[in-house]
């Protein structure tokens, strides 16, 4: 059993931003996407380029189609004079995971953290692919719907669902997005045709093109920027093994231990907001996390309401953050996935000073 | 609030050469993974996390290898963190996996970077047509050789220079069995004969293209004081980045590689790194980066660094030795090659860097950079445990 981890610093996310996703931004490039939701933040706090201190990104040269695509971000970032700077080539979740052990260090006070990603230039299907074992499966192209709907068969092999249950979980998204004027698919949305059995259209994200920042601060420095602080109590994450052969895809053992030494179970969460691209990885994510149904799961939409891939899982956290800033929630839980069928999870567990 | 410090107690890499058709990427990793691990004398479950890092996933054509290689690097239930920061990554990765340690949110980490270029074609990589932005279809040797002329124009340093750097970095790798290039016979007649790439760097000169991979074991005061070989203490760390391109950039002497020395030297107390500086490993992937960065770095005056190249200083037997393993000259896995860097910075503290060894080396520099000359990161270890 993993003990829980208790961060030596109180760090908080004092602000976050993103973008309106949409299916495509044919005029924009990716610096051109990311710069107002910078600017955004940036504002929210009063911090110039040069306050901050520590930087780090999330994005992949793959949806990019172009080796070091980071670079460009980071001349709209503004990094001169010379700025303490990191990227990871992941969700941008995992750069603010970066940034918050730097500021546990306690060599930066205050961090930003952004992340972005274009998915219409190509299909997001077939790019995935090539995050798979180069030698044994790459080379087949199972695509992430189909690798998706391998999860969603299992888990209704085993009872856990069923399609009536996955398109609930559907509609409850896209319909709580409706307050979401960044989403990207709001409202009613039809269910739609089989895209790979037994998924279809609705059990499937958007394809979305999309940022996102967020301004982390430690201890007073946070308290003098937000009035009421997101504190990170504790946030980790944990891999499993790639193969889907040798995982249980109706569970998520990793996002489990994720949790537990995050301290997600010591009290009860009051809402949730989890990185599931597919209805049915919500139904696996809530088993793992003992989310009761007393729990707000994804009102924001999730990621079925908008899926900017590498910034889907920093959004999560944003949006479970913003709504402790607002009073809309105490105690909040946040999940960022990575890889096929829930291979990577993040969480974090998220409280606002008591009212 | 004070930081935990941190120990490197184990040091793998594997032997770098053009292609390692006999490996996996999986297969690659593993095994400086393993040799790491057999150097601290732990085992994979005394691994809390592991940090890896690599430069661009085209030059493999695998979009993040960390979810492939978990189960190679035993990361299976760990956390596992994949940086990328261009050719300063692997310098970057062990800095990040260094803050783990740091703030006490693991006890031991794992820090591996790796590149296995022949599995691709790294010019492709870097070539690919880019909507929105002018095609810079140079290469690397053609996008660095007009910073080289203006470092000449500026400080009058004779053309020599740089095939004198070569000459000692290819020497220096005979001495290292984990180098790719080991050119036995080389003379400095042969470099300066060898073909004019991009005017004024030659083909001997420049750095190969190889597969290989390093990695690190990084661990807290309690792992250091079980460690059964003397342990590298890190005494200062730091990453700078800056623009690619802007009016005021000057890319002879990049203000980021100035700020990130400077904030080292800080935290690691040294006021005057030419005499507190025992041994350097500086990423010189074209010769004449060697004498730039000495520079840059402080340990020269501006427009004096060719001055301690020319004179020896920077020999294995002279008081500054600089890339003793051979460098980024000689062994060139793109990812890798910061971390090796530091890694061969924190063998010579450790008194483990075999024939290339510098006698009583006691504090060295390691050293990256990547991009347009805009990523730098640096470390300082000693072979005493930090004093504050």
């Amino acid at each position: 059993m993993p003990s829980v981890m208790r961060p030596g610093r109180d760090i908080a996310i004092v602000a976050f931003g993103q973008t309106d996703h949409r299916r495509s931004s044919d005029e924009l490039s990716e610096v051109e996407m990311l710069m107002p939701v910078l600017h955004q933040v940036l504002d929210a706090t009063g911090l110039k380029t040069s306050d901050i201190g520590f930087t780090c990104s999330g994005s992949s040269d793959y949806l990019a189609g172009r080796a070091f695509s980071f670079t460009m971000a980071l001349d709209g970032v503004g990094a001169w004079p010379p700025i303490s700077e990191s990227h990871v080539e992941m969700d941008g979740a995992w750069a603010l995971y970066e940034a918050w052990t730097k500021l546990l260090t306690g060599e930066a006070d205050t961090a930003l953290v952004y992340a972005y990603g274009k998915s219409s230039p190509g299909s997001v299907r077939d790019v995935l692919t090539r995050q798979l074992d180069p030698y044994y499966v790459a080379p087949l192209w199972p695509d992430s719907v189909a690798l998706a709907a391998l999860q969603a068969q299992a888990l209704i092999d085993a009872g856990d669902t069923d399609e009536p249950a996955l398109a609930g979980v559907a509609s409850r998204s896209r319909r709580d997005a409706s307050a979401n004027s960044h989403a990207q698919l709001r409202g009613s949305v039809p269910q739609g045709e089989y895209v790979v059995r037994p998924l279809r259209t609705g059990d499937c994200p958007p394809v979305s093109d999309g940022a996102a920042a967020v301004i982390l601060a430690a201890g007073d420095r946070a308290r003098e920027l937000c009035e009421r602080p997101a504190w990170i109590r504790g946030i980790d994450h944990r891999i499993e093994a790639h193969s889907l052969g040798v995982r249980d895809l109706t569970d998520s053992p990793s996002s489990r231990l994720a949790a537990e030494r995050a301290g997600a179970f010591e009290r009860p969460v009051d809402t949730a907001e989890l990185h599931a691209p597919f209805t049915a990885q919500e139904v696996v994510l809530r088993k793992a996390l003992k989310l009761g149904d007393d729990v707000t799961v994804n009102p924001s939409g999730g990621a079925l309401a908008a899926n900017p891939v590498m910034a889907a899982g920093l959004i999560r956290l944003g949006e479970a953050a913003a709504r402790i800033h607002r009073g809309a929630s105490d105690r909040a839980l946040a999940h960022a996935t990575s890889g096929p069928c829930l291979q990577q999870n993040l969480v974090a567990v998220l409280e606002g000073d008591a009212r | 609030m004070n930081k935990e410090p941190v120990a490197v107690v184990g040091i793998g890499q594997t032997k770098h050469v053009a292609a390692r058709r006999d490996v996996s990427i999986a297969g690659l990793v593993r095994e400086a993974a393993q040799r790491a691990l057999a150097d601290a004398e732990l085992t994979w479950a005394d691994i809390d996390a592991v940090v890896i890092g690599k430069a661009p996933d085209f030059f493999e054509g695998v979009m993040m290898p960390e979810l492939y290689l978990a189960d190679a690097l035993g990361a299976v239930g760990k956390p596992m963190l994949r940086v990328h920061t261009a050719g300063s990554v692997g310098g970057s990765t062990a800095l990040v996996a260094t803050n783990l340690v740091a703030g006490r949110v693991h006890g031991t980490v794992l820090t591996l970077a790796f590149e296995k270029q022949s599995e691709s074609n790294a010019m492709w990589g870097l070539s690919l047509p880019i909507p929105f932005q002018q095609p810079l279809l140079a290469g690397a040797g053609g996008f660095f050789a007009p910073h080289v002329r203006a470092y000449m124009r500026r400080t009058g340093a004779p053309d020599t220079v740089g095939s004198l750097v070569a000459y000692k970095d290819r020497r220096n790798a005979l001495k290292n069995p984990y180098a790719h290039l080991h050119e036995q016979g080389i003379t400095l007649e042969k470099v300066q004969a060898s073909p004019m790439l991009w005017d004024p760097i030659r083909y001997s000169e420049t750095c190969p293209s190889s597969d290989g991979a390093c990695a690190m074991i990084l661990t807290d005061r309690a792992g250091a004081a079980r460690s059964p070989k003397p342990p590298a203490w890190m005494h200062g760390g730091a990453m700078r980045s800056e623009p690619t391109l802007f009016a005021g950039k000057d890319f002879v002497s990049p203000q980021a590689g100035k700020d990130c020395a400077a904030d080292v030297y800080r935290q690691a107390g040294i006021s005057d790194p030419r005499r507190e500086i025992d041994a350097v490993e500086m990423y010189v992937p074209f010769s004449w980066y060697e004498p730039m960065w000495l520079e840059n770095l402080g340990f020269a005056d501006e427009g004096e660094g060719w001055k301690l190249t020319e004179a020896g200083v920077t020999e294995l037997d002279g008081d500054l030795p600089v890339n003793m393993s051979g460098g980024v000259l000689s062994t060139n896995p793109i990812g890798a090659s910061g971390m090796i860097r530091f890694a061969e910075a924190a063998l010579q503290v450790r008194g483990q860097a075999g024939e290339h060894q510098i006698d009583g080396a006691r504090r060295a520099l390691g050293h990256a950079y990547g991009g347009g000359a805009q990523f730098f990161s640096m470390w300082l270890v000693g072979a005493e445990p930090p004093t504050t």
